[in-house]
């Protein structure tokens, strides 16, 4: 009876020492859960969403705040048309002679009238209601309080009608609304990295389970935690890429609809509210911080739960 | 061939139970030796299963002290254990197959694991199969095996990388007897070759006269029956090993 040609003895060199074997051949391609990388691709959508919408709303902000922090307007409040004429030059002259003020605009009536008219309809134009003379003033640094009361007094004695407001005071509620809504879209992007994050848990607890023989078998055999770890994070990785870069191309798709619209309003405030390079890198990040988050769970998950076999 | 004077395994009053049922295993105490062939035997609930499972490292015992290739088990941490099962080769009551890998790759798998390089692995792997009479089935998973040809890829896979102790639970139990004596002279031909530790656990009593060297331990409720004192090093003078029958 014959004995098979048997092969060298293994080295007594421990596993560590060795390459680990390829991936594929310790466990089957499994894959984590039917549904994981579509919950990751919906995940990654919403939180592109949420992040072009975070960082388009700070841009938003951060325009109108350099764009009026510069600027006060002027109002002189007189209804008889030639006096007002009269004391909006008076006006436009004394702030002309001040250090503070860089440029002083008069604004034309017919631009005020047209400014007006979508509310006042035709009454803007007809001289019936009596509209004050604004200027607008741009100044060459950011105004203190007492800077801009220096700029009333000053105007008080030429026009006593006048009334200074700095744009950047009345906007003030503005700014806040936004910078709360900046804090919601890091608040929800904070709330799905975790929904994220609880749903490679589950999953990956449920596909060791599932292979929980295969594992047992692989650990009997001599496989070490890191062999099987790398096995199930290949799985991982791959499932996390297709829904990463499914759920990027759809928060993409919905940005460039949403920016459309936008765009289409043409609306003074909105257009500071565009998206610039170092945006457009942060977003591509999101969907490479989706599929990090997601290996370094299941390698938690993975590893915690081989720690409790043998 | 047996070189006594380094035991492979030593068994010091240890006891085995699952959760708060009664000790399946009690007050073992026996050593090993290597080179030598032992057959484990007893009635079916006896306890040779859950033997074999301290010996193949799947299972810790509940007390008492385990000493395995010179290292004691008992404070030994996990992470070292895949060093000392790379050199167990096991054969499982059910076999354990993996399965969704094909007869090839589960042979492999020991070598894969080991981190052999892949030409030693495909010729390594091409002659077991071969001689097991298996190489036209390399590619089959286990779902489409007979159960002798599952058996014979669970024997294949276990000595594939020439273990220093076989492990064998029941291994001729779905083979015909043809097969049962070409497998027994594998075990033999590691034994006597390479030195390999053979533990065979079997209800076939007629396997055992098959390998007129091997030392018997017989397993009665849990309790080691070692009358000759064989198990023991060194062995009582006066009592040679229970020989097979």
């Amino acid at each position: 009876m014959s004995v098979p040609p048997l092969p060298d003895a293994p080295d007594d060199a421990p596993a560590a020492m060795s390459p680990p074997p390829r991936a594929a051949r310790l466990l089957p391609q499994a894959r984590m859960g039917g549904l994981i990388p579509w919950v990751i691709a919906i995940l990654i959508a919403l939180v592109v969403i949420a992040a072009a919408g975070g960082l388009a709303l700070r841009n938003l902000a951060e325009t109108a705040r350099a764009d009026l922090a510069l600027a006060v307007t002027v109002q002189v409040i007189e209804p008889n048309p030639d006096l007002r004429d009269q004391r909006g030059q008076a006006a436009v002259a004394v702030l002309q002679g001040m250090d503070l003020v860089r440029s002083v605009r008069l604004v034309p009536q017919s631009e005020l009238a047209a400014l007006l008219e979508p509310w006042l309809g035709t009454a803007a134009t007809s001289g019936d209601v009596p509209i004050p003379a604004l200027i607008d003033v741009e100044l060459v640094r950011r105004a203190s309080p007492a800077e801009i009361a220096a700029i009333e007094t000053a105007l008080a004695g030429a026009v006593p009608d006048a009334r200074v407001d700095a744009q950047g005071d009345w906007l003030r509620p503005v700014y806040r609304a936004l910078a709360a809504l900046q804090w919601l879209a890091l608040g929800l992007i904070a709330l799905i990295a975790l929904a994220t994050a609880a749903a490679v848990w589950l999953a990956s607890r449920n596909s060791l389970a599932q292979h929980r023989e295969t594992v047992e078998i692989i650990h009997l055999l001599g496989g070490t935690d890191r062999q099987i770890t790398r096995t199930f994070l290949a799985t991982v990785l791959r499932e996390a890429a297709f829904g990463a870069i499914l759920g990027t191309a759809f928060g993409l798709g919905a940005v460039w609809l949403l920016g459309q619209q936008f765009a289409a309003l043409d609306a003074g405030m909105t257009r500071g509210g565009g998206l610039g390079v170092r945006d457009w890198l942060v977003i591509a990040a999101v969907p490479l911080g989706g599929v990090l988050l997601a290996l370094a769970t299941a390698r938690m998950t993975i590893a915690l739960a081989l720690r409790n076999m043998l | 061939m047996n070189d006594r004077s380094t035991e492979i395994v030593k068994f010091d009053n240890v006891g085995l139970r699952y959760g708060t049922d009664p000790e399946v295993l009690s007050n073992l105490s026996f050593t090993f030796f290597p080179g030598s062939f032992y057959f484990l035997t007893g009635a079916s609930g006896a306890g040779k299963t859950s033997l074999l499972k301290l010996l193949y490292l799947a299972q810790r015992p509940s007390r008492g002290a385990i000493r395995m290739f010179g290292q004691d088990l008992m404070t030994m941490p996990r992470e070292r254990l895949p060093d000392l099962r790379q050199r167990l080769g096991v054969v499982f009551q059910n076999f354990r197959l993996v399965p969704h890998l094909t007869a090839f790759d589960n042979v492999a798998l020991p070598l894969r694991l080991a981190g052999a390089p892949e030409a030693r692995v495909v010729k390594a792997v091409s002659d077991m199969l071969e001689w097991v009479g298996l190489a036209h089935r390399g590619q089959a998973i286990p779902a489409t095996l007979s159960g002798g040809e599952q058996q014979r890829v669970a024997i294949a896979r276990a000595v594939i990388a020439r273990p220093r102790m076989l492990i064998a639970d029941e291994p001729t139990g779905n083979v015909d007897p043809d097969m049962a004596l070409k497998l027994l002279r594998l075990f033999e031909a590691l034994n006597n070759r390479v030195g390999t530790t053979v533990v065979v656990a079997t209800h076939d009593v007629h396997l055992l006269k098959k390998v007129p060297d091997s030392l018997i331990m017989r397993l009665n409720k849990g309790e080691l029956s070692d009358p000759t004192g064989a198990l023991r090093y060194p062995p009582r003078p006066a009592a040679g090993p229970e020989r097979a029958l």
